[in-house]
């Protein structure tokens, strides 16, 4: 089709590749070999990087606050994602039917997908508030005396979770909704006359048919979860008593507060190898729920 | 099941009314009890006085700047590399293809430290630059233009080729305006995603006159812990660009999170 040749072509190719091409490698591509790199050295950013082979690792295998966010962020990663694909899947359910206001009762559900994560867990910090929050009050109506949540280790967690659920129901729903739009109404309708319930459709029509979607929605909140980070730094900053420290808050300590350049970058190798970890353990699995076509 | 839904939804809609109940509110009702959904007196002052005490506009401007230019940078870098990857054949392009691939299953925490120290090392820590050009270049954003590319016939192409038109043109010309619902899509999020950024501007600026909205959040609440009216009022400034930005361009928003997970 074109008739360029030699360098004119190769002068073609650079002109649209080599924009993206050289931001990518600065900006991703040599900060992810460094950081592998990295690992292997001992820096504080004042004094010249010192070798040590795998200290970094023999390290953080003795690092209690490293053990506790990996169980911070799995507790984190158990509570949110079974309710967040529960309730996203119910409303998207209600909202696939032809009802009045659904445009209005979507936006609803995803005006906090939109919302800065900043703003989000402010507001629920304040909404958490031991004595003028709206949660108290609320359990304060129906006689329960509610915990100081974000103060208390115990309470501190399921609040940030809670939170999370929040505002990402919009997000996972719209994933479920596009996936039942796929779900051709005629099964249903053979099902209804042949006298299935509404509970046996669900369990045989649509949830094996919603089975790719439920897959995707599933990885893409795994690879999230185990990125927690800005809604914890806001609402507890890790505490209290470190009862919220989770990976990505590990990270930025190391980096930051610690100057531990090095540790900080093999920690976040590790987060690495556990998000690949749990995408590749869970495409295996996929065989036995997933079904297509 | 229309009431668990009108429950559900007021789950939902209630907790940013209590936002923007609280930031209009004066000191004293704040700490209320029983809490007011709907203050009396009503009064903008949390606005005025979070503007006397804090560079709030230049907060704003700040995001709106980053945003923008975040957001047009990787519209342009995305979608000439796509171009090329899509409909040029050079020695190289599989495997430059699977270099953008690979970057994408690594998560962002794994360059931010070797990122800082670049940062550090070119002068760029409290800077425009430094918070900006980092997040211009999107593999992601590659990767979708390009699929996108693929499906659009090679017809009208040809034809321009053959009245002597060259690759910029067919690319400018024919390729960028039909490829608008994915241009906006990338662009949507694109936005969204650096207006809520967090973790990196926390990263990279110092000074307030510098900060964007996220971070300088974090910093009102750090300085005024209590005065909630003073914070509420942050985040609906925060807050509720997007979601005109979103009641603008729901459907894009939509097609991006039902096909691809985009998160912004």
């Amino acid at each position: 089709m074109v008739g360029e040749r030699g360098l004119a072509k190769l002068a073609w190719v650079l002109v649209f590749v080599l924009p993206s091409l050289v931001g990518l490698v600065v900006f991703s591509v040599i900060p992810i070999l460094s950081s592998f790199g990295l690992t292997f050295y001992e820096w504080d950013l004042l004094t010249p990087p010192r070798f040590i082979g795998l200290g970094n690792f023999q390290r953080l295998v003795y690092d209690r606050n490293f053990w506790a966010a990996l169980g911070h962020t799995l507790y984190f990663i158990a509570g949110y994602i079974p309710l967040v694909m529960v309730t996203a899947l119910g409303v998207a359910m209600v909202l696939n039917q032809k009802l009045k206001g659904v445009v209005f009762f979507r936006a609803a559900f995803f005006t906090p997908v939109v919302s800065a994560w900043v703003a989000v867990a402010l507001l629920w910090k304040w909404i958490f508030n031991p004595k003028f929050g709206l949660v108290n009050y609320l359990l304060g109506l129906v006689g329960i005396h509610g915990p100081a949540w974000l103060f208390d280790p115990t309470w501190a967690m399921p609040a940030i979770i809670m939170t999370s659920v929040w505002k990402d129901i919009g997000f996972v729903m719209v994933m479920f909704l596009a996936g039942l739009q796929g779900i051709p109404v005629e099964y249903q309708d053979a099902a209804a006359i042949d006298g299935a319930s509404d509970w046996q459709r669900f369990r045989t029509i649509t949830l094996p048919l919603l089975s790719p979607t439920s897959f995707f929605a599933l990885i893409i909140s795994l690879i999230n979860s185990f990125q927690v980070f800005d809604q914890v730094w806001i609402m507890t900053g890790g505490g209290p008593a470190g009862a919220t420290n989770v990976l990505v808050a590990q990270i930025v300590k190391n980096a930051f507060e610690y100057s531990r350049m090095g540790y900080a970058a093999a920690l976040s190798w590790v987060l690495f190898l556990l998000v690949f970890a749990a995408t590749v353990f869970q495409t295996r699995l996929q065989k036995q729920w997933v079904t297509y076509d | 099941m229309y009431a668990v839904l009108v429950v559900s939804a007021l789950t939902m809609i209630v907790p940013f009314l209590w936002m923007l109940s609280t930031s209009l509110k004066t000191d004293q009702y704040v700490l209320a009890m029983p809490p007011q959904l709907f203050p009396r007196p009503l009064t903008l002052a949390s606005y005025v006085r979070l503007a006397e005490l804090f560079p709030i506009e230049r907060m704003f401007a700040n995001s709106l700047l980053v945003a923008t230019l975040t957001t047009g940078g990787q519209l342009l870098t995305c979608s000439m590399a796509a171009y090329a990857f899509a409909r040029m054949n050079f020695r190289g392009r599989n495997a430059l293809f699977l270099i953008y691939l690979a970057t994408l299953m690594i998560p962002f925490q794994v360059t931010i430290t070797p990122l800082f120290i670049l940062m550090r090392y070119l002068g760029w820590i409290n800077t425009y630059q430094g918070l900006i050009l980092p997040g211009v270049f999107s593999a992601f954003g590659t990767f979708l233009l390009r699929q996108f590319f693929l499906t659009i016939p090679r017809e009208f192409e040809e034809a321009a080729y053959m009245d002597g038109a060259s690759r910029w043109t067919v690319y400018w010309r024919i390729i960028l305006p039909e490829s608008k619902p994915a241009l906006a899509t990338l662009g949507v999020f694109s936005f969204m995603g650096s207006w809520n950024a967090f973790l990196w501007p926390l990263f990279v600026v110092r000074d307030m006159e510098l900060m964007t909205l996220p971070v300088g959040l974090a910093t009102l609440h750090g300085r005024w812990l209590t005065q909630w009216n003073l914070v509420m009022a942050g985040t609906v400034i925060t807050v509720l660009p997007m979601l005109v930005v979103y009641l603008l361009a729901q459907q894009y928003f939509v097609k991006g999170v039902a096909l691809s997970g985009l998160k912004g």
